[in-house]
């Protein structure tokens, strides 16, 4: 379990670095975020969600079951669209009310 | 290295949910009253610790015709009688002004038609929590009092004749050391993950329940500095699903999911329904050949698959993802209605939150170190604390901590003393070192082998004997003394020399407390070999003080709600 980070999409704000519970992200020599220990990523999602730019997708580790699926997160005001890219390139999005409570 | 010097009245260790508490609760009853209120954080406190990632439900509140007693009995009975009454009480009190004070900022919490909270069983509560921390976070940035230092690692108390006088701590992506002084601290720096190695190691080691940034540093801290500490052999082991290590209990008690194993028998009334025992359980039953364990909902209804995944993006999105892939690799074969996850036992953890591992405290939180207090899943003796429970505690420590400030008298701005030295000079050696022939990595990855093998982990099914702790403890040693020679190219590589030697000395306390529990109390969280089931005997407190470079084992009588205990020796 881990990030990818699309270099490309990178705008180098550093809001990711600056979020990072590990201090594991770090600016490149381009000024774009990379993930320096990959290993010890704990998936929360905090880089995913402070990034506005989608650029940051978590998946999950092969040994935990990982399929290749990338969850991004966009937010639109109270509003967190969660999308998933599954390898064969069908995706789905889960929006979550921030105003509303779990049910379970 | 540039040294920067901070003052403050109160300092506190760490800004996860029970810093972040004692920080906001000190400054509004000081308000006005010019003190200055420290957070050193490792991180940064909008995620820091472990509600990073959010949180879906508040596990510890007390429900309409339930009163504090109550929250004690069930957990004194989910730990066995090993727990603190007077601890224990206190913080039950608080559990519902906690709660109303996080909606007070913002938690969205799920009603009933009357109003009142939508309770999952009497002591849980609804939420969003998604957003806890960055809530808790910009409470705390709101008050003028409260200094927030991130990306500072503390590593050492500066400590003379048992009363504190501060902390040193090092940048994280600065290079600066900082001597920081302070009337009172408070420590919150969390429990202790990433002692023994987990399910899935190599890439995928920090797939773990507890955030693998929790080293346990106030612990070796502490440990260190001569303070006494409790109950640690009381080590947690979560029940997860397998894989995504997300919380099982959402499935379990929110949406009725029957545990079972591969013949479809439901085995927990087998086992018992305690923490321990659920654990147990299972192990037991994939131990006997019957796994692999499912939580298993069957009859779900239109929506309702789609609002399950949406309560684990709220604390551990890996589950719904891996739902998402699971759904599209069985295409038309799924069955839309039913839904199973396989269910395993993490690897142990210190954690005072869920158990009762931790700081020796008296009943204001004081630890055993004049001025130095504790307060969530670092605090020992009262368990079931969760979100609610830690921020009560919180409070109680920060009131503490206030009035054990006004008493002290900071002296006059003087050079750092040898202690402080020391610890300046062996950072410096760390990241001057030309050269070492192991990394961080090895020694973690030993160390978690020595635990797993000889201290009760996942590969023995928790179980361990007197020889085998006798290995792991001089596989400790020999590796805290490789650990001195390591290099740190930079300072983010120092501060993961300090957490592998932070877990390095608590691994030796906590195996110093597996050996002198002659019992097996909870038999899901290890059992010692030699001595199954539980003693007569067992019911004391056992605790331990570094002196001299040994581990001292004191035994403690049991504490009860009503007493109120002072440290007297």
């Amino acid at each position: 379990m881990s990030i990818v980070i699309e270099q490309e999409s990178c705008n180098g704000c550093g809001r990711c670095l600056a979020v990072c519970p590990g201090a594991l992200l770090c600016a490149n020599a381009k000024g774009r975020a990379e993930i320096r220990y990959p290993a010890d990523c704990w998936s929360c999602a905090a880089c995913v969600k402070s990034c506005a730019r989608g650029a940051i997708a978590l998946y999950s580790a092969p040994a935990c079951g990982g399929r290749g699926g990338l969850l991004r997160a966009r937010r639109e005001g109270e509003i967190l669209h969660w999308v998933i890219s599954l390898p064969d390139g069908t995706q789905r999005t889960i929006s979550v009310d921030r105003r509303s409570a779990n049910r379970y | 290295m540039d040294i920067r010097h901070i003052d403050a009245d109160i300092l506190i260790l760490g800004g996860g949910t029970a810093g972040c508490w004692a920080a906001l609760c000190a400054a509004r009853a000081s308000a006005g009253k010019g003190l200055r209120i420290v957070i050193a954080e490792k991180a940064r406190i909008e995620r820091s610790g472990c509600l990073a990632a959010g949180v879906n439900a508040i596990n510890a509140y007390i429900g309409e015709g339930r009163c504090p007693q109550d929250y004690v009995d069930y957990a004194r009975k989910d730990a066995a009688g090993i727990v603190r009454g007077d601890l224990l009480l206190s913080m039950a009190e608080g559990l519902n002004e906690s709660v109303r004070a996080l909606e007070a900022l913002g938690l969205v919490i799920l009603k009933d038609e009357t109003g009142g909270y939508a309770q999952r069983g009497w002591r849980n509560v609804k939420i969003n929590g998604e957003n806890i921390k960055p809530l808790l976070a910009a409470a705390v940035r709101a008050q003028d009092s409260v200094t927030v230092l991130e990306r500072v690692n503390v590593c050492s108390y500066l400590v003379e004749d048992d009363t504190i006088l501060g902390a040193v701590a090092f940048g994280v992506t600065e290079k600066v050391c900082y001597a920081l002084r302070a009337r009172a601290v408070i420590c919150a720096t969390g429990g202790a993950a990433g002692l023994y190695r987990p399910n899935s190691p190599g890439f995928a080691r920090h797939s773990m329940w507890y955030p693998p940034f929790n080293t346990g540093a106030g612990h070796a801290m502490g440990i260190l500095a001569g303070a006494e500490m409790t109950s640690l052999e009381m080590r947690f082991v979560a029940l997860r699903c397998k894989g995504s290590v997300a919380p099982a209990g959402t499935l379990a008690q929110g949406a009725g999911a029957r545990q079972m194993n591969s013949l479809g028998q439901v085995y927990e009334h087998v086992y018992g329904l305690t923490t321990a025992q659920r654990v147990y359980g299972t192990r037991q039953e994939e131990l006997e050949g019957r796994g692999p364990c499912v939580l298993r909902v069957d009859a779900l209804g239109p929506g309702e698959r789609e609002d399950l995944y949406k309560a684990y993006l709220n604390m551990a999105p890996l589950q719904t993802l891996r739902w998402v892939e699971e759904e599209a690799a069985a295409g038309e074969d799924m069955n839309a209605s039913s839904l199973g996850v396989a269910v395993e036992g993490t690897e142990p953890y210190v954690n005072g939150g869920h158990t009762a591992g931790g700081y020796w405290v008296d009943s204001r939180r004081q630890t055993s170190i004049r001025g130095l207090f504790a307060a969530g899943d670092v605090a020992g003796g009262s368990p079931q604390k969760y979100v609610s429970g830690a921020m009560a505690e919180a409070a109680i420590a920060a009131t503490a901590a206030l009035g054990y400030a006004r008493e002290v008298v900071l002296p006059a701005q003087e050079a750092p003393g040898a202690s402080f030295a020391a610890i300046f000079n062996e950072a410096r050696d760390f990241l001057e070192r030309p050269g070492a022939l192991f990394t961080v990595e090895q020694l973690e990855e030993a160390m978690q082998q020595n635990m797993d093998e000889y201290a009760g982990g996942i590969a023995s099914g928790y179980r361990y004997n007197d020889a085998q702790l006798d290995r792991a403890e001089e596989r400790v040693r020999e590796l805290t003394h490789l650990s001195g020679g390591l290099r740190a190219p930079d300072m983010r590589d120092l501060l993961r020399i300090y957490e592998l030697r932070e877990r390095l000395v608590l691994c030796r306390s906590l195996i110093a407390h597996l050996k002198a529990r002659r019992e097996s109390r909870w038999p899901g969280f290890g059992e010692h070999t030699q001595c199954p089931g539980s003693a007569a005997s067992g019911l004391r407190y056992v605790n331990s003080r570094l002196e001299k470079g040994e581990i001292r084992i004191i035994f403690r009588d049991l504490v009860s709600e009503g007493e109120c205990y002072e440290h007297s020796d």
